[in-house]
Order: C-alpha cells, then structure tokens, then sequence
C-alpha cells in the first residue's frame, strides 16, 4: 500500500443538547491511502460527520475531538481556521450529495469553478477560463462553453452532480470525499458519475471517501469499506470480501436488502442488538 | 387515560416525556417545551418581562399611581422630575407625569390589544381564502388588499377620524384597517407553499372539503408567521396611534393617552424637557419590549422539528 | 375482473407552448388482490400515474375504472374509502402540528366511523406501533414510525385499493425491510390491491406480481415477476434498468 494521506485516530464528535452530551462520532479510527475507502452506514450512524469531521466542518457548539488526525503527517485539529481554508477545496475537497443545494443559484457555472480555483491558486481569470472549461470536459460535458456560462438550476440532477465534481477536483486535491454523490441521482445517471468519479481518482492518484447508505454500490465500487453503527465502526473488511462479513449489524443489512435473483417470501429484519452500540469501535487502520 | 401525573412521577418529568398519554398532555408537553425554548433567550425574556410589568402597571394603576392623573394644580406647573411628590415632574396644567403614564399604560394596552386581534384576523381569514382558492378570487382579494396597501396609515387614519370624529375607538379602528394588509400577504404567500404539500393531498383524499383544510390544516400553520409579525408590527402601533394622539385624532385631552402626552410636551422641548421625554421613553420601552419577544416567539414558534433529511 | 383498469391515459401540464406531456398512452389492468409494480426514473411519469386516479391531477384523458368507479372529472366521495394512497416522503405527508391521533381520528370521522378510539386502537396496532405513539407529534417519530402512521391513515377507511408512491424510498434499508414486510402482511390479511411505484427495482421485484416499465411517460413494457427475477427484458431500456441495479460494474459504464 502507497503512503499514508490521511490517519485518523479515535475521532469523537459531540453535540452539547438539552438532554446531555450527543456523540455522534464515538472513536472512529482508520488510514487512507491512495485507495478507496467506503463508510457505510444508516442514517445517525455518524458517517456524514466522520466525513465533515475531517474537514473541520462543524461548527461550535459541536466539537471534534481525536487522539490524532493528520494529513500527510500535519495535525488537522491543531490548524487555525485560516489554515484549513487552505486545506478545503484544495488539498482535500468535498463532493455532497445534492447539486441543488451545493451550487450557488445565482452565479453562472462558470464564476463558481473560476473563483475556486483563483482562490486557491491565485491565477488570473484567463488562466482560470481555461482550467475550468479543461475540468468540464474531463467530466464528460459535451458542450462546456454553454455549460461554463449557464445556471445551475438550467442543468439535470446528473449534470449538477458532475459539475460539482468538476468544481471539487479542478485544485487537483489529494483526496475527495463524496458524501451520498449519487443517491439523489436516477440509477442510470448514478452509473455514469461513479464513472467518471473513478477514472479522475485513479488518473490522479488520489484517495477517495466513499460515504453511503448503499452498501453493494459502496462494495462494488471501493476497495475497502468500513460499516457504522451508532457512531461506532463495527466491520472492516476488504470490498470483494463483503458477502463474507461476520458481524451481525453487516450480516443483517445484507439480509435485509431485497434481491432481484433471489426471491424471498419475507425480508430479513434487522434485530439491534444494544451490545452493537456498546462494543468499542473497530480500527479501520491499516 | 390519565391526565395528571402519576404516582411518584415529577411535573418535570410528565412534561419532558417522550410518550404523552393523551391529547391535553400531548399540548401541555409541547408547551412546557415552547416555553423551555423562550426562557433560554434572554433578550426576548427581557421584552417578556417588561410587558408584563406594562399589564401590571395597567391593571394596579389606582393603587400604584400617586396622584390623579387628571388633576391640575396650576401653582406647580411644569416642576422638573425630583421635585418632592413629583418623581417624572409636572406638565404644563400641573399634572403629575408618572400618574399620567401610569393611566396611560392602559390606555396604550387597549389600542394594542384591539388591533392585534383584529388586524390579524382579518388578514388571516383574507390571505388564506386568496390562497387556497386561487384563481378569480385570489386575483380580487388581493387587489383590494393592494388598495389598502396603498394608504399611507396616517392619511388613512386621518380621513377615518373626519368621517366619524376622533376618538380612541375610531382611531383603533383606522389603525387596524391600515395593518390588515401586510398579514394578508403573509397569509397567503404561506398557504400556497402549503397547498401544495403532501398532508394537504392525504387529506383531501380522505374527502375533507375546503373549510376543514383552511381552518384546522392551514392555520394553525400560518399562525406562527402572524403572531412573529404581530409582536413585531406592535412597536409600530403603538407608534401610529401615538401619532394621532399627537395630531389630536385620537384620545382626547384630558386622556393620559402617551402620543398626547408627547405632543403636549412639544411647546416646552426646550425647558421643560420632561413632559415630552418621559412618554417618549415608555413608548420607546413598550415598543422594544415587543420586538424583543416577537425575534423570541419566532425560535418558539418555528423550531426546526425534525426537518428533512 | 380487474379491480383497477387504465386505458390510453394521457396525462398533461400547461397548455400551448408550455405543455408537457407526463403520462402518454398508459394502459394496464390490474386484478383483484394483486401487486402491480410502476417502475421508472424520475420524469417517467409513474408517481403521475397514481395522482392521476386518485384525482390529485385534472388534466388528464382516457378511461380509468377502479371497481365499479369509472373516474370522471371529480370522485364521489366513496371513492376515498375504497381507494387510498401513502405518500412517499414520510416528512412531508403528516402534517407538522397534529399528533397521530389526530390524524387517524380526523380521517376516521370524515369517513363516518363512530368507534374512533378503538379503531385507533386497533389501526397503531395494525401498523406495529403501540399505544404509546398514539399522541405523538410527527417530529417525536422516526421516518419509519411516520410511513407506519401514514399507512394506517391509509387502512383506516377499509379501502380495497391503496396506491403506494414510493413508500420505502426515503427509508434506511433496515426500516425498509421492516415497512415491506408490514405491507405484505397487510395486503394478506385485508385482500388488498396493491399500485405500486418505484425507482428500485429490486422492491418491485419483491412485492409486485407484475410491472410495468416506464420511459419518459410511456409504458415500454409489461414484465411478469418470473421473467424479471429471470432476467429477461424484452425492451433494451428495460434491460438497462436491470443491469444498473446491481451496483458498479466498470466494464458496464464503458458502454454507457
């Protein structure tokens, strides 16, 4: 395995409610490296905040804490928050999961990629022009000169979401995490964006989170994936290897699923057992 | 299915229960959370507090207020505020200024309350008929809401108080008249992003006919947007109202009413601060009190409850 | 007999220039107690389809019978307790400020039930939610709890028909599985007639009998539940569908 990007040790996040503490995250622990790494998890399972975490997206009151989170060997939790906009967007960059509410509504396509990469790099606007129109077409849009001056409510569900990539990835990042990128996506446009997701991330080498629900799409598309329960890690395993998972939270999601080959008369339902949330979480570091 | 708590339980954990037993203790939990809600923002809690003590001030007036409101003693006209027996002073007949503010409050309390309840109601029953029914009807009542829109309220309130005299009452009724409009478009600009929600379908596919979805569907969804507006628009009653007492068209001397008083004052600006300056303040209270408490009512009222995912 | 019959169903919005054509030429027929699956990408014109019979939607032309209904402009008022719909967002199809009992009691007496407390009663319990939910606020439920809500103010008139639009869709897999089941079960227990509309196919797969495909408002083929679970498409579109269900295949979005 190449060099470490990212080494997260006992991550905790924690919201202060009315009725005590909340842990959203309670000792998230894993490595990542020029791989792909899968989170899979229900909703309130703490992946989308893992993800946030690492980008120091939470705001006050929430906290996050961990006994280490580094990139490339520099401590994330130490850098001030000018810092880390440096880090956001260029070194590390997030993709979410609808282009509807991640795009700005009243700027043209074009502005939205050319500030991006300006901030970060300082280029000028020519410079800029030209990068952006360079990233739409690795994103496979066949008319980037109309796109570049469009709005995005004028563009598809698909289209958006491969305009966002084309925004995350134009700083050329060490790492994407893509938080549900295609579950507000129609199942065949889903097929073309994890495409082109996995071709720019195996051209430039890069690391890649993979946060969802979907559990064959994330085994089917990852190298490695980590199941979350209640803010824990409960299963790592190796992609291929899914359907030989052992703990019973995996075991039971698999079995819940509905399957087109294989008929069943009643869906297996998944009996939590309180111990799931109790047992210390497993280290996803390889 | 009891109501009250049950044995061994405290009030404070009946209300924070996750699994009301029946309908009034489903409210009174909610409520005791609204309240929760409130009471954590100081500010508004300050606005809270202080008109509480304006409904105080307003309903223990004989017993607080020193001296007769309406009593002149020309011999000690216009005594600065300190003067012995005269905390606020005297104004120009001699009258004592904290006595008058005192009556005043309820004066003030009266026009408030009034046209908070009608001026909503109105606009309410207005935006949301345009609202739900759409088309001609929408188009008609929101012309005519428009054409009240289009008065200036003083102008209006002026031309009332010609037609049937100045008094309190038609000054009321002039203000309210003015203040329906802006809860009409709230009103309605409401209905229609809830017309077309998922609920509403449910229940017009349980055949509920258009007066059950206004009235226990919509509302009770827009009356949160109005009561916000109301605490809000209350400074600017109160200042409206203080304005046709200043120009004479609403209470009549020798009511305490806190416009009159200011504009009495207005002659003596320049020595006899007081008269005009103390009304002024409480105006100045009354109305930052309700702003205070309208920006609370608003995370009271619209809480982000379990939102979309 | 078919409970629920469709016949060249054209389904449009705005008029002129503006028109957009949501549903073209749909026909099936449905029969008594069965599960008919509507499969379909957004703006296949499926979930139209339902709105369509339930009424929620006005331009429309062609035949729809549903028993011994044969739908006009308006549905009498009948209707609403033979034919019953569960909405799919579960956040957006309670409404925020009445409790679940209110709105199963609401629905009860609109229909003329007398007994309201104990059919609540025995609704909650239909629905494996108990009496402690009973005066709950929507936003006191999980998403879960709220599609089982949602699917007892569907059963509280005795409908024989209920259109489910997408109802596990915004559900984690887990619940999902949970809701299928309760719906399965009910559809035994009650003799119901299932319409249902989804985007995966899998689910179809599960609880549907047959299913009809549909592409940019057309019907492009009707699939038997065996030729589904064996793989054999006769549309190339249908095919697609097939092949995208099944997670990510490299080689498969080359082609694309």
């Amino acid at each position: 395995m190449s060099e470490t990007l990212l080494d997260v040790e006992n991550l905790r996040v924690t919201f202060p409610t009315r009725q005590g503490e909340f842990q959203a995250v309670r000792g998230v622990s894993f490595t990542l490296g020029r791989e792909r790494l899968g989170i899979v998890g229900e909703s309130g399972s703490g992946k989308s905040m893992t993800g946030r975490a690492i980008l120091r997206l939470i705001r006050p009151p929430g906290r996050v804490e961990a006994d280490r989170m580094e990139f490339r060997g520099e401590d994330l939790l130490a850098k001030s928050e000018r810092d880390m906009q440096k880090i956001r967007g260029q070194k590390i960059s997030m993709v979410m999961q609808d282009p509807k509410f991640s795009l700005n509504p009243v700027m043209k396509i074009g502005e939205q990629i050319m500030e991006i990469y300006r901030f970060h790099t300082g280029a000028g606007r020519s410079a800029a022009r030209r990068k952006a129109v360079e990233m739409l077409e690795a994103v496979q849009i066949r008319d980037p000169e109309r796109v570049m001056r469009a709005y995005p409510h004028e563009m598809s569900g698909g289209m958006g979401q491969r305009i966002m990539i084309a925004m995350m990835l134009v700083t050329e990042p060490e790492i994407l995490i893509a938080d549900e990128p295609t579950s507000a996506l129609d199942v065949s446009v889903q097929t073309q964006v994890l495409s082109i997701i996995d071709r720019l991330v195996r051209e430039r080498g890069m690391g890649l989170i993979f946060i969802s629900h979907d559990l064959n799409l994330v085994a089917s598309f990852c190298d490695r994936v980590l199941i979350m329960y209640a803010g824990r890690i409960v299963e790592v395993c190796d992609a291929g290897k899914l359907h030989e998972a052992t703990h019973p939270y995996t075991r039971g999601l698999l079995g819940s699923l509905p399957r087109i080959d294989a008929p069943q008369p009643r869906l297996e339902v998944l009996k939590r057992d309180p111990a799931w949330a109790q047992a210390p979480s497993v280290s996803g570091r390889t | 299915m009891t109501d009250l708590p049950p044995h061994g339980q405290t009030w404070r954990d009946w209300l924070n229960t996750d699994t009301p037993t029946s309908r009034s203790h489903a409210r009174a939990a909610a409520a005791w959370h609204g309240w929760l809600r409130l009471k954590s923002n100081h500010m508004a809690m300050l606005g809270l507090y202080i008109l509480i003590g304006l409904v105080a001030v307003a309903a223990f007036a004989p017993w607080i207020a020193p001296h007769d409101p309406l009593a002149q003693n020309l011999m000690n006209r216009l005594q600065p505020p300190g003067s012995p027996g005269h905390l606020l002073g005297t104004d120009s007949l001699g009258r004592d200024i904290l006595s008058r503010m005192i009556y005043g409050s309820r004066i003030t309390l009266y026009i408030v309350s009034l046209v908070a309840m009608i001026a909503p109601i109105v606009g309410l029953l207005v935006g949301t008929i345009a609202g739900y029914a759409g088309g001609w009807t929408d188009a008609i009542l929101m012309r005519i809401t428009d054409i009240f829109l289009a008065f200036p309220r003083l102008v209006l309130a002026l031309a009332f108080v010609a037609a049937l005299g100045a008094g309190i009452e038609n000054a009321v009724l002039a203000i309210s008249i003015t203040a329906w409009p802006p809860y009409a478009r709230i009103a309605r600009a409401e209905t229609l992003t809830i017309r077309n929600s998922d609920f509403i379908a449910a229940i017009r596919l349980q055949g509920a006919r258009p007066l059950r979805i206004i009235t226990r569907h919509i509302w009770p969804l827009c009356i949160s947007s109005l009561i916000i507006r109301v605490t809000l628009d209350m400074a600017g009653i109160i200042l409206t109202a203080a304005g046709l007492g200043f120009l004479g068209l609403g209470a009549q001397p020798p009511s305490p009413e806190w416009g009159a008083m200011v504009a009495e004052g207005r002659r003596f600006i320049l020595d006899s601060w007081w008269v005009a300056t103390m009304p002024g303040l409480a105006i100045f209270t009354v109305s930052l009190a309700f702003n205070l408490l309208g920006d609370g009512m608003r995370d009271v009222l619209d809480p982000k409850e379990g939102g979309t995912r | 007999m078919s409970r629920v019959s469709v016949e060249n169903l054209n389904v449009w919005f705005g008029d002129g220039a503006d028109r957009v054509d949501a549903v073209k030429n749909a026909t099936f027929e449905v029969p008594s107690g069965a599960s008919f699956g509507l499969v379909g990408e957004s703006g296949s014109g499926k979930s139209t389809i339902l709105r369509a019979i339930m009424g929620l939607v006005t331009t429309w032309s062609g035949r729809m019978t549903v028993g011994a209904f044969e739908l006009g402009k308006k549905r009498p008022k009948d209707f609403y307790k033979d034919v019953q719909m569960v909405f799919q967002d579960p956040y957006a199809s309670l409404h925020p400020r009445h409790s679940v009992d209110q709105v199963l009691g609401e629905t009860l007496s609109l229909h003329g039930f007398r007994d309201i407390d104990q059919r609540i009663m025995k609704l909650l319990d239909d629905v494996g939610l108990g009496p402690s939910f009973r005066f709950r606020y929507p936003h006191q439920l999980s998403g879960g709890q709220r599609q089982r809500v949602a699917i007892a103010r569907a059963l509280a008139p005795e409908p024989s028909v209920i259109l489910l639009d997408e109802p596990t869709s915004a559900l984690d897999v887990s619940v999902q599985a949970e809701v299928l089941n309760l719906l399965a079960d009910l559809r035994e227990e009650h003799k119901l007639t299932y319409i249902m509309v989804s985007h995966n196919l899998a689910v179809v797969a599960h609880m549907c009998d047959t299913t009809a495909v549909m592409q940019n408002g057309e019907i492009v083929e009707l699939m038997s539940v065996a030729d589904m679970r064996a793989m054999r498409p006769s549309h190339p579109y249908t095919k697609h569908l097939l092949d995208s269900s099944f997670g990510y295949k490299p080689d498969a979005a080359q082609s694309a």
